[in-house]
């Protein structure tokens, strides 16, 4: 028997609750895309409802009202204001939190009044409880005309209950509007409905104000001359029909809510926010905080790392020696193979940044950090909300730069996006940690791990170069509109563990296909650039050294060097000779271009490439001499250039594409790839010209 | 009749008028209404943002922001 299939919406504020009743309905059947056309993430999930129904889930963004003002809120009405739009649901769950359900239900109460199928989840019901707020479901339910269901999204409390007020929502419509606008604007209203061929008295109440519903271009110059005949402003009938909802907004709370005395530790928020928001202790917390965070990605990942190295090394000596000897067993073991221990042994730093990050954005701590910063970062043009940007950048500068979305000044905006990139992010951390255990000792220093101090301070330095282009951008960039920071601070809450394990999940998923896709192809082109080269080479080598002392060392050295990498790195090499790279190094340069993880991938492709000993990355590199010298190679000086070059060259496509997507200019992009290659030249030629 | 920017922490009163469309709009919707009455709960450093207590959850403005919004102050009771 097949299953009825039906489109559910899931709206709300931000803060609501509303991605933790998403993961408990969709478990990890999720799939993240984009809207058509934008960069606004799209999460949808699959579930069953019963028996006789199946639902397709979609967690909009979160926003306080039809009335958008960012591109991610401009998603949310997209979606529930065009019943052509291609996610128009069959029901929509509007999440309400409990604690908060004046300003909450506000939402709520636009959906009713575009007649939509609306269900109210009401969450955290047992908080408000405890914070002294009694809400009388049964007739909330019956003030709003629509079903109304107790949750504990957490707890999973209420979800079978859900299920079943959808199931009775598919034909139901709401009994009433809220606020019925036609009494308040008579005949424009209708004329508007007119115009737009629609009987929706609350759409054409959202066109009039301006908004920009999709599909309704043609309509705009009659809906304009329709305002001018009725001298209406829009910013002014908007404004006067929010008072006017609030206002019946109010009734309803006052005779479904009661408000009685608090029990317990209802002043839990307010104590620590005198910790963490204090004007002096608020910063050295927040300082201590990103130290520790740091300490740990280094310290706790380590074990792991060891694992997975180790593991991929017994595998590959398991498959050299499994596997009939030739081409084939070569290209596996030191192109596939190679790369891919390069990609997966870095899924431990990975998952425990967003770890914490989430970790730090669902207690509400982020919310308090923006507070307290949002002052000093205007000074160098950034906003509050730019710390959330900053600080996801240093886990991938691509969903950073998406969340800076939420800024609405546009030029605070465009400058996040231009630095943020600077910040240190987790595909450079695999190229420090490399060159880190290769040229500073594992000791410790005034108690803390020497590798993971040197390692803070090039997050640092990540984060003053920000500052610093930043700071000069605000010169450059001219613009004259208003910027503005309304911010909610939700209340602290213990994170849900499982939000934070979705989205560790999620992360390292993206990473692994996304990153791990042009990881891969780039391994196999370098493998067939450094085995094949023009003519007759590699004969010809072979001839040379062939019974002579060391012949196999010296035949696998002068090939790579005679091997198609091996001409494009000496081409480039009189370039970077100043940096202190050889041609091996500017190979892993032009790899990088792609993505910088794929350098640890291509060192490690080249330097294996004719090596019949197996061996982990670290010890290669470190066995490899300077051929001028004899003395090692990667020298601390080599090491430090080589790590400014990475901290500051944008070498990410990806990055690029998501700025031109963002920016919708190829301007932004290529400025911003223009000035970090200059920044990162620069600094790797001092650093080096100094230091050796 | 005061500005919210110049209030000390702890200050009671209720929302007047707010002198900037956009800033107004989006203030409405989060439901800071002419007559909601609310408190100044904390100031950040450096003549950073304000965060007030309105209708049961705390919402922060910038002090340039605050300056457009006018307060009618309530005698405490």
């Amino acid at each position: 028997m097949s299953k009825k299939q039906i489109k559910i919406a899931l709206a709300g504020n931000p803060n609501s609750g509303k991605t933790t009743l998403f993961n408990a309905f969709t478990g990890l059947k999720q799939k993240v895309g984009n809207y058509p056309g934008i960069t606004v993430e799209k999460k949808s999930g699959k579930a069953k409802l019963s028996d006789e129904y199946n639902i397709e889930i979609i967690d909009l963004p979160g926003t306080y009202s039809l009335f958008p003002k960012s591109m991610d809120e401009q998603v949310a009405q997209q979606v529930l204001c065009n019943n052509t739009d291609e996610d128009y649901p069959d029901v929509t769950i509007v999440i309400a939190d409990a604690t908060n359900l004046r300003r909450s239900i506000f939402l709520l109460t636009q959906v009713i009044d575009l007649k939509m199928n609306v269900v109210l989840a009401l969450n955290m019901v047992d908080i408000a409880t405890k914070k002294g707020i009694l809400v009388n479901v049964n007739l909330l339910s019956e003030e709003l005309g629509i079903q109304v269901v107790a949750i504990n999204a957490r707890k999973g409390q209420g979800i079978e209950s859900l299920k079943q007020v959808i199931i009775k929502t598919i034909d139901e419509k709401p009994k009433k509007p809220f606020l019925d606008v036609t009494k308040i604007f008579k005949d424009v209203i209708e004329k508007a409905n007119e115009i737009r061929g629609v009987e929706n008295n609350y759409a054409s109440f959202l066109t009039l104000c301006k908004q920009k519903l999709s599909g309704e271009l043609l309509n705009r110059c009659a809906l304009n001359q329709l305002c001018k005949q009725h001298e209406i402003i829009p910013e002014r009938i908007q404004a006067k029909e929010t008072v006017k909802r609030y206002k019946a907004i109010d009734k309803v709370i006052f005779s479904c809510v009661k408000k009685g005395a608090p029990v317990g530790k209802y002043q839990f928020t307010k104590k620590l926010d005198d910790l963490l928001i204090h004007p002096f202790f608020g910063y050295i917390i927040f300082l201590s905080v990103l130290f520790l965070l740091f300490q740990a990605v280094f310290s706790w990942s380590a074990y792991p790392m060891e694992l997975i190295d180790g593991l991929f090394t017994d595998l590959s000596i398991w498959t050299a020696n499994a596997m009939p000897k030739g081409m084939l067993n070569d290209l596996v073991v030191n192109g596939i193979l190679a790369g891919l221990g390069g990609i997966f042994i870095f899924v431990p730093q990975i998952a425990f940044l967003f770890a914490f990050i989430a970790f730090l954005e669902d207690t509400g701590y982020m919310a308090r950090v923006s507070f307290i910063t949002d002052k000093l970062l205007r000074g160098v043009g950034l906003n509050g909300r730019s710390i959330i940007p900053l600080l996801s950048g240093a886990a991938c500068a691509v969903p950073a730069i998406m969340s800076a979305r939420t800024i609405s000044s546009w030029k605070e905006r465009l400058i996040t996006i231009m630095v943020t990139p600077l910040m240190s992010c987790s595909a450079r951390l695999p190229v420090y940690a490399l060159i880190i255990s290769m040229i500073i000792p594992p000791d410790e220093f005034l108690g803390f791990n020497l590798q993971g101090l040197v390692m803070m301070a090039f997050y640092l330095l990540g984060f003053l170069a920000a500052i610093g282009v930043a700071f000069l951008m605000k010169f450059i960039i001219k613009s004259k509109e208003s910027s503005n920071y309304i911010m909610e601070m939700p209340s602290y809450k213990i994170p849900d563990w499982k939000t934070v394990i979705y989205t560790i999940v999620e992360k390292v998923k993206i990473f692994l296909f996304d990153a791990g896709k042009i990881i891969i192809a780039i391994s196999i082109v370098l493998w067939v650039l450094s085995s094949f080269a023009p003519g007759k080479k590699f004969e010809q080598i072979e001839q040379k050294w062939t019974g002579k002392e060391d012949a196999e060392m010296h035949i696998a050295a002068d090939k790579l060097e005679a091997s198609y990498a091996g001409i494009i790195g000496k081409t480039i090499e009189p370039a970077i000779k100043p940096l202190g790279f050889d041609w091996k190094i500017g190979i892993s340069l032009i790899t990088s271009f792609a993505a910088r993880e794929v350098f640890v991938g291509t060192m490690s492709t080249i330097y294996s490439v004719g090596d019949d000993n197996i061996q982990s990355i670290q010890e290669r590199l470190k066995n490899v001499k300077n051929q001028e010298t004899g003395e090692a190679f990667f020298t601390p000086a080599v090491g430090i250039s080589l790590m400014l070059f990475y901290a500051f060259a944008m070498q990410c496509m990806s990055t690029l594409a998501i700025v031109y997507r963002e920016t919708k200019h190829w301007k932004w992009p290529v400025i911003q790839f223009l000035y970090m290659g200059v920044l990162a030249y620069l600094s790797s030629f001092i650093a080096y010209q100094i230091l050796s | 009749m005061q500005k919210l920017a110049n209030l000390a922490i702890g200050t009671k009163g209720e929302i007047r008028s707010i002198s900037d469309s956009d800033l107004e709009q989006k203030l409405l919707e989060m439901g800071c209404t002419p007559g909601e009455k609310i408190e100044v709960v904390r100031r950040a450093s450096f003549g950073g943002p304000v965060a007030i207590l309105v209708s049961s959850y705390v919402l922060s403005v910038r002090k340039e922001d605050a300056l457009k919004i006018d307060v009618q102050l309530l005698k405490d009771e």
